[in-house]
């Protein structure tokens, strides 16, 4: 067993966490940052936490992942970073040449005090700052939330430091993007395509973290949300939010600042969020939904229709981020399936709140949990309690699914041993499709690597 | 393909790759920016600050600490105090290896320990809920030691991990529990991590188990982390040689290992840079001597254990060694000639670690491979010209906030293994004892050393020098690939290994050909984007588009 010293048996934990289901807000930062064109993510702290988020974020995706530090030292954590910060500036402007640099903060910068806003201001007046480059920033303490807060917090800094409100409207919609994968975004944008409303998408990493090969290093590659239209967000008629935690943030700050208007929805995930998703989209853009996605849907329904027997009942545990995990808990019992036990490491009531909503109804018996305490220790306990069929979660729950020889499908962030996730859409009816190729897969594997030879099928 | 005449003029590229750099940061890089020379070495500047903004490979002090040093070691419960990140990225990153003697046994490797520190606890300290996180880790596992790690926070807010530490250790009295101040803010990159990390299990380990082993020949084998289990096979061929391993530091090992290493007769070192303390330490407190070794390369293994049979002095080891670099090399032979053809005269770019960018020449060379340029990500002077120049460096403020402990020898356990005249005779007979010689004596007249070497200028490298294949880690292979060069990963070997030894020779060789001769990098022009395609614009499409 890997996992040798866990025990079945659950006792309180207040200090200790043991295998979280959550990293640290910086690392959010940067991979929102990387959605904006031609910006070079900085982390203000020590060099550990750039060396670190690059690592983990170059594993899930193979892909370059660029970004700054200010290097920080024993010195510069008792004078303050600001030094470090306006030399950092001097230096990427001047070998790097990004349009933006988006700072966001460690423990480190936070626990010493360091003001972003001063600092990035005082580099602007020192004439540090080239003509028509912009150092935009977030603040990111790792001791308050998660990966999940931080990806809130600078796509929030994007929204209220690049929106521009002219006093014009624009015939355009913004979908901020909540955490989701560059496949994700690039089908969010031929959705709205097809149903033929104009949007802003941000941020948006396709075609920065899904980048071709083509023999030449692009250090800002093609994609990303580009300046003129960031500025423009402030005229937009409307705003969708898809995703309370990670993109709710910055739609109430872009109201606030430029009274865009905004809906929040659920990432779409599934089959119901989705649809939730499209009728908005038809209705704020006033469009009708063409015949093509209403086929889409279709196709997706007439699977699960074909297939519903694999998933009847099926005992499902899972974790991951609560943006992810509350569309995806409603798609497995849209699927008659059963989520047994689900665990987000990301606090804030409004998961429980969330979740409370979609399961009393239809399996009020499910245990969950989020925030302080909610690790995948305590979810492997549960599993050893309570068995589950399947184990949905990103690359760690390999090891809980060897242990207890579960079926197990990589979702979520990070995944670091499958290809995929950056390249095939898990949101849209397509991306519904494919998660439920994948629980039918897994399943189904199972069940012929399983069947005594007289129960082996042929066909299923 | 290239060899080393092929090349512009050094000091031309040395101008080219620091040119763009603010003219601050430009007089500086240019001191970590050096042409070889092997006869008359040159001043390297290592171990000093990175530019801030400048895209560096390092990391940081816990890293070098908690990942690199402590975490193959799979029985201690390692608990990092601060917030969740530090622990989450270096959860099972590293790829360190172990295997239990029972599936009962205590590994906690892949387990990730924290105590996710909140606001409150950086407001109000953080010291409590440490302690309450020891408890709980002791109440649940029982563990026989539990190490801590301080984070950037930690250090600021004044944590104290060490008392917190013993007074834990005290309550329990059954359980070792001790701490590290490795916060990340520390020295200027992951070496100073290995400084402090030496220290504290020099402290807290090493010397606390007083058995004697069997064995006519113990060593323990220093800078050895096991990472895609190299050091299975330095034990399987330390096994085979009748040589007693004690302790490994730190992969594949155990807390009774360490606490016991004392009792070996010799410290064999691969990774200079992260553990040569240990060495110094242990010869000055118990008296056992140390010896660099690499067995990196197959020629480097075989030499490496004749070193450690001269060393003993024993000539049923010395007929031992030779039997089994005779049984070994065959194999390794085989495998070489078959791939030299396709390998020979290619060239290389190793820029990683503090042992590594060595070490791996010598696989190079093996391959008929020229090693054109090559630096470490967090290495100092004497990784770089040798152990001579040791004296000569300067002390900043940033090395010397590293604690250097005061050590004596033991008044019970000293015991010189080696007399004055028995070490001058080794030295006579060319063992470099308690000595390092460094990269650069092995390199070429006029390749680049390049230390700390950043994004911009690996990308300018590649420019000029296109390498066959470039090693470095994770955070440059992708960039790396894109521009149409492959990058095999010297600190995760691509999830490939072991390296070391005779049958990690043999995987290196063919992970190399494969990479170096893989059809993928003839495949990235699509046929329209060939020189002379037509990209659909041709005449023959007109005249054959008309088909009835």
């Amino acid at each position: 067993m890997l996992l040798r010293h866990t025990s079945k048996e659950v006792k309180v934990r207040e200090g200790l966490t043991i295998n979280p289901a959550k990293t640290c807000q910086p690392i959010g930062a940067m991979y929102a940052a990387l959605g904006i064109h031609g910006c070079l993510p900085h982390s203000h702290g020590s060099q550990g936490c750039c060396s670190y988020h690059r690592s983990t974020l170059t594993r899930h995706y193979k892909e370059p992942v660029m970004a700054a530090t200010s290097s920080f030292t024993e010195g510069a954590s008792v004078f303050g970073g600001q030094a470090n910060l306006l030399t950092a500036i001097e230096t990427i402007f001047s070998v790097y040449d990004p349009d933006i640099i988006a700072v966001h903060s460690t423990c480190l910068s936070e626990t010493i005090g360091d003001d972003l806003q001063q600092i990035t201001r005082k580099a602007k007046d020192d004439g540090k700052v080239p003509e028509g480059k912009r150092v935009i920033f977030a603040s990111t303490p790792s001791f308050i939330g998660s990966h999940v807060t931080g990806y809130a917090n600078m796509v929030t800094g994007i929204a209220e430091q690049f929106a521009v409100s002219t006093g014009v409207k624009k015939n355009q919609i913004n979908i901020i993007a909540g955490w989701m994968e560059p496949s994700d975004m690039r089908e969010i944008k031929r959705l709205a395509k097809e149903l033929g409303v104009n949007i802003v998408l941000f941020p948006d990493t396709s075609d920065v973290l899904d980048a071709p090969q083509t023999g030449k290093h692009e250090f800002y590659p093609k994609g990303g949300t580009t300046i003129p239209e960031l500025e423009s967000i402030g005229d937009s008629r409307h705003t969708l939010a898809l995703g309370s935690i990670s993109a709710e943030p910055a739609a109430i700050a872009l109201e606030k600042k430029c009274k865009v208007p905004f809906e929040t929805l659920e990432v779409p995930i599934g089959l119901t969020a989705t649809d939730r998703f499209i009728m908005a989209l038809s209705e704020i853009g006033g469009v009708s939904v063409p015949d093509e996605i209403t086929a889409e849907r279709g196709r997706l329904v007439d699977v699960i229709a074909d297939m519903e027997q694999y998933f009847y009942g099926k005992r499902v545990a899972l974790f991951g981020d609560p943006d992810q995990l509350v569309p995806l808990t409603e798609f497995l019992l849209d699927l008659n399936m059963k989520p047994v036990h689900i665990v987000s490491g990301t606090p804030g009531q409004r998961f429980e709140k969330t979740m409370r909503e979609i399961l009393d109804t239809r399996s009020p018996e499910t245990n969950f949990k989020n925030g302080i305490g909610a690790d995948m220790f305590l979810l492997h306990q549960w599993m050893k309690n309570e068995p589950v069929d399947l184990l949905i979660g990103n690359t760690y729950g390999k090891y809980m699914a060897r242990d207890e020889d579960v079926p197990f499908i990589r979702f979520g962030f990070p995944i670091l041993d499958r290809i995929g996730h950056s390249y095939f859409p898990n949101v849209g009816y397509s991306g519904g499709l494919r998660l439920v190729e994948k629980i039918l897969t897994a399943l189904l594997d199972r069940q012929d690597r399983d069947a005594l030879e007289e129960k082996f099928e042929l066909v299923m | 393909m290239g060899t080393n005449t092929h090349f512009p003029d050094p000091s031309v590229v040395r101008e080219e790759l620091i040119q763009k750099y603010p003219a601050k940061v430009a007089k500086k890089r240019a001191k970590s920016i050096i042409i070889n020379d092997p006869q008359i070495i040159p001043e390297v500047q290592a171990n000093v600050r990175t530019v801030p903004g400048i895209i560096t490979q390092r990391g940081c002090s816990y890293a070098g600490c908690k990942g690199v040093v402590l975490g193959p070691t799979r029985d201690i419960v390692n608990i990092v105090h601060g917030p969740i990140g530090c622990s989450f990225y270096a959860w099972m990153t590293r790829r360190n290896q172990t295997r239990t003697e029972s599936l009962t046994d205590a590994n906690y490797i892949p387990y990730c320990f924290s105590t996710d520190m909140q606001e409150e606890n950086v407001v109000f300290g953080g010291e409590k809920k440490l302690k309450q996180a020891i408890q709980e880790a002791y109440d649940l596992f029982h563990p026989k030691s539990i190490a801590i790690f301080s984070t950037c926070p930690v250090g600021l807010i004044g944590d104290d991990v060490h008392a917190a530490s013993k007074e834990m250790r005290e309550k329990f009295g059954d359980c070792n529990v001790f701490g590290f101040s490795c916060e990340g803010y520390r020295g200027v990159s992951q070496s100073a991590g290995h400084h402090i990390a030496n220290n504290g299990v020099f402290k807290h380990m090493v010397g606390r188990d007083n058995t004697p082993t069997e064995g006519k020949f113990k060593l323990n084998l220093l800078g050895e982390y096991n990472i895609g289990g190299d050091a299975f096979e330095i034990e399987r061929i330390f096994e085979k040689a009748g040589l007693t391993l004690i302790s490994s530091f730190s992969g594949n090992s155990t807390i009774s290992q360490l606490e016991n290493s004392h009792m070996a007769d010799l410290n064999v070192i691969q990774c200079h840079r992260s553990i040569n303390y240990m060495g110094d330490m242990m010869e000055t407190k118990y008296g056992i001597p140390w010896m660099k070794v690499s067995f990196v390369g197959a020629e480097s293994s075989a030499k490496s254990l004749r070193k450690i049979a001269e060393y003993f002095d024993d000539d049923e080891l010395r007929a031992q060694v030779e039997a089994v670099i005779a049984e070994e090399m065959p194999k390794v032979k085989a495998v070489i000639d078959e791939i030299l053809p396709r390998t020979t005269g290619k060239t290389a770019m190793l820029f990683v670690g503090g042992s590594r960018a060595h070490h791996y020449q010598d696989l190079f060379t093996e391959l008929g491979m020229t090693t054109v340029a090559a630096g470490y990500e967090f290495a100092h002077r004497d990784d770089y010209e040798g152990r001579d120049v040791l004296p000569t460096i300067k002390i900043d403020a940033d090395s010397k906030n590293i604690e250097e402990l005061k050590v004596l020898p033991d008044p019970e356990l000293y015991n010189p293994r080696k007399t004055e005249a028995e070490l001058e005779a080794l030295k006579e007979k060319g063992l470099e004892i308690n000595g390092y010689s460094g990269m650069m004596q092995q390199m070429t007249k006029k390749s680049l050393v390049v230390d700390d070497l950043s994004h911009y200028e690996s990308e300018k490298l590649i420019e000029i020098y296109k390498p066959d294949i470039f090693c470095a880690g994770i955070k440059e292979k992708y960039v790396v690939q894109k521009m149409g060069v492959p990058l095999k990963q010297l600190h995760s070997y691509d999830y490939g290994g072991p390296y070391t030894g005779f049958e990690g020779a043999v995987n290196f060789y063919k992970d190399i050909d494969r990479m170096v001769n893989n059809p993928v990098w003839k495949l990235i022009k699509a046929p329209w984007q060939k020189t002379g395609a037509t990209n659909g614009k041709s005449k023959g499409l007109e005249a054959t588009y008309v088909t009835q």
